[in-house]
């Protein structure tokens, strides 16, 4: 097998099976396009022309496949294809669409490749190729790590671009008009004579003519969407209380239900007592349920109530009871037998950090998701067919399974995604649709809306990876020489994928992800990954590998430079070994007036991570108050190629950062006797309104390659706040969050 | 018992303990208010009570007395509030789960308070937790909410 095969072979992150399927069925099935599935079906005289374009008499519906989690993308997916169609918000009506291969995700590949993102040499790219064609083959719909611009922003563009044409053709036979002399605009074709012919009306002619396929997509001085401020589609709903989310959903028939599971996550139960619970009002059935209970009542709160009410006897957690003993197992694991890979490994690391190295030790711990809408799901199963209405990230994986659980097969499992409450990774998990399905299975042709009580929701929430690192390092002459930088944290992918039965062949790039990649040029460095073997449940957390490993990287080289005692915005800059990467540092210093005076009290600390391809730097200036650290202002400047919305794009920015700050501050999980020992949002609450500082975002479009900014501004947050807080106080914060060491106000 | 909810008056058969949040969402089908935390931690569930915002969550049904109005009642999308218009024009919401909580928050607040500080702001807007961290915007459309009712 060839070098490409062997590295692909070695660290794709989706399973085996991926890997034989992309190299053994060649450039042949690669290059054939998936059927498209709004063919199945289709009304008379409705028109579809690709898998993202439906149009009858009645109205024109654009396919926004990529999950709506809060980033705005519904809007952003149907913004690009009618850019091109040419057709105005509120001229059209968008639908999730069903599970199909057609919309398997283009843009994972280029994460899951084992290179760095600014390598974009023929061996990088001819990877990310082979990859890519094996997410095909595998049919791979998914929204998370940041793709869905990359995956959209072509291929939307030419959908719509494909249906402006061949409707032109349409209204070309229908008038006898040639197609040269036709424009179009507001969702209608225009005739020289002025008159417009609506898509709609255009749409039965349309459905009996082959798409016209050699379409050219528009020069980005004519957008008139791509890169303009956008009224998101479902604002107004949001403002006004009537955007439905899948807790919110009302079906004839439907009862409530919610679960009592072991704490101990994935332990069994081994009895219940539900004698009290079963007298409570409205309370319909208790049902067994793999590893807990369910109970079914009349209201959600009436569940609630019951399940509180059951006494139950939990097996032992399959993972150490006590929160020492996982990080005595994370200690333990920097050893050659666990060496998961050498990632980085430039001069002499080991030789240039033998002697009169400067030492230091990080910590990153569990931290839960916990979006505000709680887990929930409807299901209702039939002999014939499953309903699934609820929002989740990976549409055929649920199918298949929802399917498992209930003994259909995935394509009996019928998917109605809905808009969702927030993720940051905690829809990528189906525990809960596997519980709904025990569920509803009990109840033929009931539909089960499952909700979890917050609190159940914390206990199972499969928190971020627990991770540590140890940094050697040297410094002459006012400048970092070698960083040696050792990273030890269990495989989220292993863990992730594995509840899901996909084996995960392989180094795990999570461990390192955001501390190998940067691409910094230092004469001596050297980034390891090491595995701890499994310990509780863990998930991809909003920036997954790079919310840990990036701060530990960004802290170290901070200490270095310190050391060195060099300016740290400098000495960054200095070092930086890549065009796009050295002009977002540069646009961060200035947008901050780095180096100028400051104010007594006040210090700051700049960050540099790049993370899904996105180079960010984040300058974080705090007040060291008499009632604690107060963080007054972050200024942000990321490269993405291409901002698609700028009023989207800033605030999913200072999302991001509020994120991250928030969680670095005071939030994490920790076990005690197994159990997850934070409950509620009094436990780990994140940032509140009156700790946010001003956040000022630049959005730099330099590159060559679109790239998604949901997560890149997480990763820098907290060691951008750890480095400024050293600024004003001396003390150097190693391990989060950091309220265990300092106040905030 | 009966309970007038955005002008409408309801005859509801539930146990006095029942929180008026899930009276709202599972017996007369307001689902617009959220449930979040239960433990009014959070304010996903803020709605009002005679123009008092209150957590639903933490409010026995059979202690509501007075007028409760929900988002639902506070305008709508063809009659925006003049809140909910700032929230539109700042475009605040990502998920949006928490902002009903939050513009019946703010819609409080500006009703008691016209012209709020920066520190009043924070004051009443720091129970109603945003885990996307829209806060940035969430301040900007308080202030001109604000104006626009000043003006109005």
């Amino acid at each position: 097998m060839s070098r490409v095969g062997k590295i692909a072979r070695r660290s794709f992150l989706i399973g085996s099976a991926a890997i034989l399927g992309g190299v053994a069925f060649g450039v042949y099935r690669v290059k054939t396009p998936y059927a498209n599935p709004l063919e199945y079906g289709l009304a008379e005289g409705s028109a579809t022309f690709n898998p993202w374009v439906l149009i009858d008499a009645e109205k024109v519906t654009l396919i926004t496949p990529h999950a709506d989690k809060g980033q705005g993308v519904a809007s952003a997916q149907a913004a690009l294809i009618a850019e091109e169609l040419d057709i105005e918000f509120g001229q059209f009506e968008i639908s999730f669409g069903a599970p199909d291969k057609a919309y398997w995700n283009t843009a994972m590949a280029a994460e899951g490749a084992p290179f760095m993102a600014s390598d974009d040499s023929f061996l990088a790219e001819t990877t990310r190729g082979v990859m890519g064609g094996a997410i095909k083959l595998l049919g791979m719909q998914m929204t998370g790590g940041s793709s869905a611009m990359p995956d959209s922003f072509v291929k939307l563009r030419e959908a719509g671009a494909v249906a402006r044409e061949t409707l032109k053709l349409a209204a070309s036979k229908q008038t006898g008009v040639p197609v040269a002399r036709l424009k179009t605009a507001n969702g209608a074709v225009q005739l020289p004579d002025g008159t417009a012919l609506k898509y709609t009306e255009l749409a039965g002619i349309a459905a009996g003519l082959d798409p016209v396929r050699n379409v050219s997509l528009r020069a980005p001085s004519e957008w008139r969407l791509i890169g303009k401020p956008m009224q998101r589609l479902d604002m107004l709903a949001k403002v006004t209380g009537t955007q439905g989310y899948g807790i919110d959903l009302q079906i004839d028939g439907i009862v409530h239900a919610t679960v009592r599971m072991n704490p101990r996550q994935g332990g069994a139960i081994n009895g219940y007592d539900d004698s009290a619970a079963k007298a409570m009002p409205g309370v319909k059935a208790i049902l067994p349920i793999t590893g807990g209970v369910a109970v079914v009542a009349d209201n959600t709160w009436r569940a609630f109530q019951a399940a509180d009410a059951i006494d139950c006897d939990w097996g032992p957690a399959p993972y150490p009871a006590e929160q020492d003993d996982h990080w005595a197992e994370v200690a333990a694991s920097f050893t050659k037998d666990q060496l998961d890979k050498t990632w980085r490994d430039e001069g002499d690391a080991a030789a240039a950090t033998a002697q009169g190295a400067f030492e230091a030790e990080y910590r990153s711990p569990y931290v839960a998701h916990q979006p505000l809408e709680p887990l929930n799901a409807v299901i209702r199963v039939t002999d014939e067919a499953v309903d699934v209405w609820s929002g989740q990230q990976v549409p055929r994986l649920l199918q298949q399974i929802v399917g498992k659980v209930t003994g259909h097969k995935p394509a009996q499992v019928r998917f109605h995604n809905q808009f969702i409450g927030g993720s940051f990774g905690h829809r990528l998990e189906f525990e809960y649709l596997k519980q709904a399905a025990e569920i509803a299975k009990q109840m033929p042709g009931t539909p089960v809306k499952l909700t979890y009580k917050r609190e159940e929701d914390f206990a199972h929430d499969f928190p971020r990876h627990i991770a540590m690192a140890r940094g050697k390092g040297t410094v002459a002459d006012g400048k970092v020489v070698a960083m040696d930088l050792s990273i030890a944290s269990p495989s989220v992918m292993t863990s992730q994928m594995g509840r899901a039965g996909i084996p995960v062949p392989g180094p795990d790039m999570q461990i390192v992800a955001g501390a190998w990649n940067n691409a910094y040029a230092l004469p001596n460095l050297r980034v390891r990954g090491y595995r701890v073997p499994e310990l509780a449940p863990v998930s991809s957390w909003r920036s997954v590998g790079a919310a840990g490993a990036g701060f530990f990287f960004d802290s170290f080289l901070d200490e270095l430079i310190h050391e060195a005692g060099a300016d740290p915005m400098a000495e960054r800059i200095r070092m930086m070994n890549h065009d796009l990467s050295r002009k977002v540092l540069e646009t961060v210093a200035e947008m901050s007036s780095w180096g100028g005076e400051l104010a007594p009290g006040k210090g700051r600390g700049v960050a540099f991570v790049e993370s899904f391809g996105v180079p960010t730097a984040e300058v974080v200036e705090v007040t060291n108050t008499d009632d604690g650290i107060r963080i007054d202002k972050v200024w942000v400047a990321a490269e993405v190629g291409q901002v698609v919305d700028p009023v989207n794009f800033e605030n999913l920015v200072q999302g991001g950062v509020v994120f991250g700050l928030g969680h670095a501050m005071n939030s994490r999980i920790t076990y005690a006797d197994g159990m997850a020992e934070q409950a509620n949002f009094w436990d780990a609450e994140g940032m509140r309104n009156y700790q946010c500082p001003e956040i000022f975002v630049k959005g730099l479009e330099n590159g060559s390659k679109v790239r998604g900014i949901g997560e890149p501004p997480v990763p820098p947050a907290a060691p951008a706040l750890a480095n400024a807080i050293f600024a004003a106080t001396g003390k150097r914060l190693r391990e989060m969050p950091f309220n265990q060491f300092v106040d905030f106000v | 018992m009966k309970l007038v909810v955005n002008g409408t008056s309801h005859e509801v058969d539930v146990e006095a303990e029942m929180p008026l949040l899930w009276v709202l969402r599972d017996e007369i089908g307001l689902t617009g208010t959220k449930y979040g935390c239960g433990v009014a931690a959070c304010g996903a569930c803020t709605v009002h009570i005679d123009g008092v915002a209150v957590r639903s969550c933490q409010t026995p049904v059979g202690d509501v007395t007075g007028a409760v109005t929900t988002i639902e009642g506070l305008g709508d999308p063809a009659a925006l509030h003049a809140v909910q218009e700032a929230w539109a024009e700042h475009q605040v919401a990502q998920c949006g789960y928490c902002q009903s909580g939050q513009i019946m928050q703010a819609a409080d607040l500006l009703a008691n308070n016209p012209d709020p500080s920066d520190a009043d702001i924070d004051e009443a807007m720091s129970g109603n937790l945003c885990r996307c961290g829209t806060y940035p915007r969430i301040r900007a459309a308080v202030k001109t909410a604000a104006t626009k009712m000043q003006e109005a």
